[in-house]
């Protein structure tokens, strides 16, 4: 979706500010929400692509001035109520007030190190070879869905040169809306400064994306 | 418990004051104190979390898993050719034979400086970040301003880092749009022929292997 989260090439929101000794946790809160959207995601309710699709939908206005533990926030309430687990009532009111939904786990303190530890693989078997071969051109597709994509605005309908061939993944505009893994074959994809941003654009600069099969079109 | 609560307003306080005094910012950052506490209340009456869970998370981005792995990482590829060219042919592996593995680490890719070309990673979409390697992520790199001009104006966000680079020095950006995840090898500083890895991990920077820095002292 085309929404407030596809940053890339935006304009206006000034210098980036970086914070000398920069603190983990600005507030005790952060702390909280870093480990309720882990314990959240363990349950296995959803993806960890529904859960970035749950950020993007998040109104722009809100997305842009919250803070980005605030975004997982909002984004995690918005998960535990489609998948049964709290409802917006329980939350606002801060207690119980229905069963939830039965999780498929619940993160344990002695599980932490382990799930921790091992991470979430998404590499995933392909029956198919590659299309593609490093140094093949290829065109981004154009399109707009309202679905989830990681395809960004800026890299749409733009020529590039395939880098390397990554593996094969779980494909998110799918994963994203639970129609399955779909796993696809993942490109580096290279474009030139000038080919994105046109006029005026930094000639030493190249840009990669990280593009699966399904958005790409050989020239 | 006490301890921390007046860490927090303290430091509540000055991030407030570095926004002048702002009464919304204000309110936001009290609400979501209330608002994640009442989610983790809900959560926990239900049984669908365990707040000690929470803490060793916590406890793990603290205390464990941080920047250092990183940092370790470069100085053995600076110090060992045969990692090196393991770290390009395989980070994962190389990466998790130092121990560093999982979550945001299970598909990792080195990316080296080089007398001509300079790395930089960002994610345009979201906040994707080698957390196995530089722990978690911080404010300004999940932030709008760098996420939408890394890929447009490199060299002003660089600046604003205090990095000027040389005009004719080329600049890749890697956008993280996939489950690939990025670390920066900068170039071995001159001079330090004699350093063993330790001493020459303290030459890395978080930023460094961002790409928002190079390697060198702290400034």
């Amino acid at each position: 979706m085309n929404g407030p989260h596809d940053l890339g090439g935006q304009m206006g929101f000034g210098p980036v500010a970086p914070e000398k000794d920069e603190p983990y946790f600005h507030a005790e809160w952060e702390k909280r929400a870093l480990g309720l959207t882990l314990s959240g995601g363990a349950l296995g309710g959803w993806t960890i692509d529904e859960s970035r699709h749950a950020r993007e939908n998040i109104p722009p206005a809100a997305y842009l001035g919250a803070s980005y533990y605030e975004i997982w926030i909002r984004a995690l309430e918005v998960l535990l109520e489609r998948h049964g687990f709290a409802a917006r009532a329980e939350i606002d009111a801060g207690r119980k007030q229905m069963e939830p939904a039965t999780p498929k786990r619940i993160l344990k303190a002695e599980m932490v190190a382990g799930a921790l530890a091992k991470g979430g693989p998404c590499d995933r078997p392909v029956e198919t070879e590659p299309q593609f071969q490093p140094g093949d051109r290829v065109r981004t597709r154009n399109f707009n869905p309202e679905t989830h994509t990681r395809l960004p605005r800026y890299a749409r309908a733009k020529t590039g040169v395939v880098e390397a061939v990554q593996g094969s993944f779980v494909f998110p505009d799918d994963n994203a809306h639970g129609k399955g893994e779909s796993p696809q074959w993942v490109y580096t994809v290279v474009f030139d400064g000038p080919e994105i941003w046109g006029e005026g654009a930094d000639p030493t600069l190249t840009v990669s994306i990280d593009a699966w099969e399904s958005y790409l079109e050989r020239m | 418990m006490s301890t921390h609560h007046h860490h927090d307003h303290h430091h509540d306080h000055g991030h407030d004051h570095q926004h002048g005094h702002d009464h919304d910012h204000d309110n936001r950052y009290s609400d979501m104190q209330a608002r994640v506490k009442a989610l983790e209340t809900v959560l926990t009456e239900k049984g669908l979390i365990d707040p000690k869970a929470i803490d060793a998370i916590v406890d793990t981005y603290e205390t464990k898993i941080g920047p250092r792995n990183g940092a370790r990482v470069v100085a053995k590829a600076w110090s060992d050719p045969d990692f090196s060219e393991w770290l390009r042919t395989d980070a994962t592996a190389a990466i998790a034979s130092l121990g560093f593995t999982g979550r945001q680490g299970e598909h990792m890719r080195a990316v080296f400086n080089t007398p001509d070309t300079h790395n930089l990673v960002v994610c345009t979409l979201c906040s994707c970040y080698p957390w196995a390697v530089l722990g978690l992520p911080p404010v300004w790199y999940k932030a709008p301003a760098y996420r939408s001009r890394a890929v447009i104006d490199p060299r002003g966000v660089l600046a604003e880092f205090g990095l000027v680079l040389p005009e004719t020095k080329k600049i890749r950006v890697w956008d993280s749009t996939a489950e690939l995840r990025y670390l920066v090898i900068p170039e071995r500083p001159e001079g330090t022929e004699g350093l063993g890895e330790e001493a020459l991990a303290d030459l890395v920077s978080r930023d460094a292997m961002i790409g928002t820095a190079i390697a060198g002292p702290r400034p």
